[in-house]
């Protein structure tokens, strides 16, 4: 294992690699920067991708995201977290392009309501955990993005943001600009929705080269 | 004490939260037990769970190939850009920036909060202190980064809602809408539309630009 995977892996090691490369590169040295931000590219590009739902835009979007944390890193504070900044940064960027490119309305009267109504589940088939080995296929991965894609932009936003990106609640709120109530409805609708459309994956055969006994369901 | 939670639907709505472990413990004592019971509960519960561990998971994020490999580059040509700015304003911005902070600390009363830029505007309400706001000098609000009512966006600055406003800025009318909803239900209509015109002014201005 090569030494920066090594501290990488250890959490305690990890974060102090990462305050020392922030205060080299509040002082000039910005050559470091790309290795700083290194380890949440993913998660930034996933930020963008989840509000702008076009790779391309998603990748300007988190590039120039990055761009403004570099420029502004001396207004960074060590009480914050880095990453938590950092995605901010990006929903705020790719907010930004969404209104400025939006040629449909803001969501009205009815979009509300619908949050308002409860969701019930649908399926009730007995359990099975899916092993996490599962993605580590690909075509795994692609059934779960395409069925995270189904959700209206709302769920999906609040869901990538707390179950992918790993803000909490309130961080959740505060990088969409809404109320922790709010991010509480729409992330129970979208795990809901979610465990639903996996149950329907199921029958189609998206797990059916996992080893799970003959005729039972992951749930 | 256990909560009593008589039927199922009640159950789906706290579910996320029982999975958060953001419910307490006579609540979370009670749903124990109606998942023994209830095999609907139950498999709603195992669903959730698998939901949020799949997509919790480091191996559903991806890039699109090359991403890093773009990004160290535009990284690379800003830093020299701003590394060659730097060089030059350097020599003599840190003695004027110091000067200026010493006369800044004498000039300080007992209050740190600057008045508001506008005299007719109040303070954002809910917002959050933490998120990051740019503003520039010589205007009055202060926006979220990339909006394209920044007025003069060669002097932006950016800093926290919560040290804006402590310098008097007030939220822009476009990009941060959301938190100046309270503003509407104020009594005085009056100041409300003077408020707005001022915030209009300064719109019209930068999009003029």
């Amino acid at each position: 294992m090569s030494e920066p995977e090594m501290v990488l892996n250890n959490p305690v090691q990890s974060a102090t690699r990462e305050q020392e490369l922030i205060q080299s590169v509040q002082r000039g040295q910005s050559e470091l920067f790309y290795e700083l931000v290194r380890p949440y590219e993913r998660r930034v590009y996933a930020a963008a991708l989840a509000i702008l739902r076009n790779e391309h835009d998603a990748e300007d979007a988190a590039q120039e995201a990055m761009l403004k944390a570099f420029a502004n890193i001396r207004q960074f504070r060590a009480e914050a977290r880095f990453s938590t900044w950092l995605i901010q940064i990006t929903v705020n960027e790719a907010l930004m392009r969404r209104r400025r490119e939006r040629t449909v309305p803001m969501e009205g009267l009815d979009d509300r309501r619908d949050e308002e109504a409860e969701y019930a589940p649908r399926d009730f088939a007995d359990w099975r955990e899916i092993p996490s080995e599962a993605l580590e296929r690909k075509e795994v991965r692609q059934r779960l993005a395409e069925a995270l894609g189904t959700l209206d932009r709302k769920y999906r936003e609040v869901f990538v943001l707390r179950d992918m990106e790993h803000l909490n609640i309130q961080e959740t709120a505060e990088a969409l600009g809404i109320t922790v109530a709010s991010v509480k409805t729409r992330l129970l609708r979208a795990r809901l929705m979610l465990r639903d459309l996996l149950a329907a994956g199921w029958e189609q055969g998206w797990f059916s080269r996992l080893p799970f006994e003959k005729g039972t369901k992951p749930w | 004490m256990v909560v009593n939670i008589p039927n199922c639907e009640q159950v789906w709505r706290e579910i996320s939260n029982y999975v958060d472990g953001d419910v307490d413990a006579a609540l979370r004592a009670s749903m124990d037990n109606h998942f023994r019971t209830c095999r609907k509960c139950a498999s709603v519960l195992a669903g959730t769970k698998n939901v949020v561990a799949l997509y919790g998971d480091e191996r559903m994020l991806d890039v699109p190939a090359g991403f890093g490999r773009r990004l160290e580059k535009r990284l690379a040509k800003k830093a020299a850009v701003k590394g060659r700015g730097w060089a030059g304003w350097t020599a003599w911005v840190i003695p004027v920036a110091a000067m200026a902070l010493i006369a800044g600390t004498l000039m300080l009363t007992s209050s740190s909060r600057s008045p508001l830029k506008s005299q007719h505007a109040e303070p954002a309400k809910d917002i959050p202190p933490e998120m990051v706001v740019v503003v520039s000098s010589g205007a009055k609000l202060f926006h979220v980064p990339g909006c394209e009512f920044i007025h003069d966006k060669a002097s932006e600055r950016t800093l926290t809602a919560k040290e804006a406003m402590q310098e008097g800025y007030v939220p822009c009318p476009r990009c941060l809408r959301q938190y100046l909803k309270t503003g509407l239900t104020r009594e005085s209509e009056g100041d409300h539309a003077a408020e707005a015109e001022d915030e209009r002014g300064e719109i019209l201005r930068t999009a003029g630009q």
